[in-house]
């Protein structure tokens, strides 16, 4: 019972913290794209990104799962190659990126609105390329917007049910996450086994948070 | 030497306006651009910088061709040897002073000269604060001491010393008449106020709706040809008195004040805020050092 108490914990925290590393490699693209374009039907692409915040997470579910069964075409494809998506760590992994993308993209969004056109010229003139100006300059500017995205996707992905539960199901060490287990202990009137979870849940998150906001206090206070 | 000869369409309040740009500059000479906003003076520099693109023509600066529509040349800003200060200075807020300058640095040699452009600015015992922390007038110098860490072949100004209280103008325009000495980097300044650069600047140009209208030496500029006086001030009209029959005019030169009475037909001439010529034919002026 102890260790599978741990292993759900660890498959929590595991797929949180993939989840939130492929956010952040996608999402400072994505946000810099959402930004600085000036293409026509932008806000159809926002909209998209926009779209877990108001969805039911049953939708999302419901539909990843008519994808990633072997009878559609995209399941039928990926099973060919030796993917199976439904009912897997790896289909979570998916779908979990797609719920929490507007939690990271937003703030990283804002904040590089925030940042003057000048900046970019200004090290533009200075011969630094794009890329080097992201790295070097836009994002240590940005870091309180990208913490906050990190934060809020991280946090989004542990506290995940709806679509975990429609496309993962119950499976332990594959994709039995706490969420899940509060509610499968729950079912089963198991309520000292759901406590435990539930405590577990909600004191990470409070110190990861805590930590967060303390930190990012500190390096404000270094600047001012 | 840098020749120019670009059109662009500017979109400004009052509709589409054909630009018309054609300028040459020697090398280590200083010119300011002035004129009313909205004239397309910031755009011309920004053209330069390589920062947008002209509809039509050529850039080239010391033999080499920035841009050339017919060749579809255009060399994007960091191929361009520039420096740039922005109105707004752009300073990169998560770096200190030093390092501010050091990211422009390409090589040791640069590197190794941080310290001494620090120094020419006079900001040496600033140069580990952060952006933020400093004046108006110091963001602008941290500005000016970054656009010359590469050596450009070119400086390009955008209307420096507007934001600034007129004490720090002065001191700023001293300092950017120093570095121009000191350096001789061919400089193109932008500025809506005629008064503040006159002194720096080799040549004036005027920008009126897109186009270059007049190019010339400062005094040959303001004084119209028929005008030869001995003695002649630039001043800007403080204050139009009425006294019976005459006016009384008040002008600011420099930071002095210079009362004079004219007739009413002069004085319509005149608004409060305007710049003029302050001349005199007849009488040589005298000139007496003052004892302290």
């Amino acid at each position: 019972m102890e260790s599978e108490f741990l292993s759900t914990m660890v498959l929590t925290f595991k797929l949180a913290a993939i989840t939130t590393a492929i956010l952040l490699v996608i999402a400072i693209p994505l946000a810099s794209f959402l930004v600085f374009s000036k293409i026509r039907f932008k806000s159809i692409l926002e909209t998209i990104v926009s779209m877990p915040l108001v969805l039911p997470p049953s939708v999302l579910g419901f539909y990843l799962l008519l994808a990633f069964s072997p009878v559609s075409s995209i399941g039928s494809f990926l099973v060919d190659h030796g993917i199976r998506l439904a009912f897997s760590f790896e289909g979570l992994v998916i779908s979990s990126v797609l719920f929490s993308l507007p939690f990271m993209v937003h703030p990283i969004q804002s904040a590089l609105a925030q940042v003057p056109l000048s900046i970019f010229e200004a090290s533009y003139t200075l011969g630094k390329s794009k890329l080097q100006t992201m790295l070097r300059v836009i994002l240590p500017s940005i870091r309180h917007g990208l913490i906050s995205g990190i934060v809020l996707a991280f946090a989004h992905t542990v506290g995940e049910f709806g679509v975990i539960l429609m496309i993962g199901g119950n499976i332990p060490d594959e994709t039995r996450v706490a969420s899940i287990a509060i509610y499968d202990e729950v079912e089963s009137l198991n309520y000292a086994m759901a406590h435990q979870y539930a405590l577990t849940l909600f004191v990470v998150t409070f110190a990861i948070l805590l930590l967060v906001y303390t930190l990012n206090k500190k390096s404000l206070g270094g600047i001012r | 030497m840098i020749a120019l000869d670009i059109t662009k369409n500017l979109h400004t309040a009052e509709g589409t306006l054909k630009a018309h740009y054609e300028l040459t500059m020697n090398h280590g000479e200083f010119i300011t651009l002035f004129g009313p906003s909205g004239a397309g003076k910031t755009t011309l520099l920004r053209m330069l910088a390589g920062l947008e693109k002209p509809d039509s023509g050529r850039i080239e600066v010391d033999g080499e061709v920035w841009f050339d529509s017919s060749r579809r040349i255009n060399l994007p800003p960091q191929k361009r040897s520039i420096g740039f200060v922005f109105q707004d200075y752009a300073l990169f807020p998560t770096m200190s002073v030093r390092e501010n300058l050091l990211f422009a640095a390409e090589n040791d040699e640069q590197r190794s000269n941080v310290d001494e452009l620090i120094n020419l600015v006079e900001l040496s015992s600033l140069s580990d604060r952060r952006p933020e922390t400093l004046s108006g007038g110091q963001k602008q110098r941290v500005a000016l001491a970054r656009a010359l860490v590469r050596h450009p072949k070119i400086l390009l100004l955008d209307e420096p010393l507007s934001a600034l209280d007129p004490s720090m103008r002065q001191k700023l325009q001293d300092e950017l008449s120093l570095i121009h000495t000191r350096l001789g980097v061919t400089t193109l300044l932008v500025s809506h106020d005629i008064a503040e650069t006159v002194k720096l600047s080799d040549r004036l140009a005027s920008v009126v709706s897109g186009r270059i209208e007049r190019i010339a030496e400062p005094m040959e500029f303001f004084s119209p040809q028929t005008l030869s006086g001995k003695l002649q001030l630039i001043g800007e009209v403080l204050k139009i008195q009425e006294d019976t029959p005459v006016f009384i005019v008040t002008l600011l030169v420099g930071s002095s004040i210079v009362r004079t009475v004219l007739s009413a037909d002069e004085a319509s001439t005149l608004t409060v805020g305007s710049h003029a010529i302050i001349s005199t034919k007849a009488f040589n002026p005298i000139v007496i050092p003052i004892r302290h």
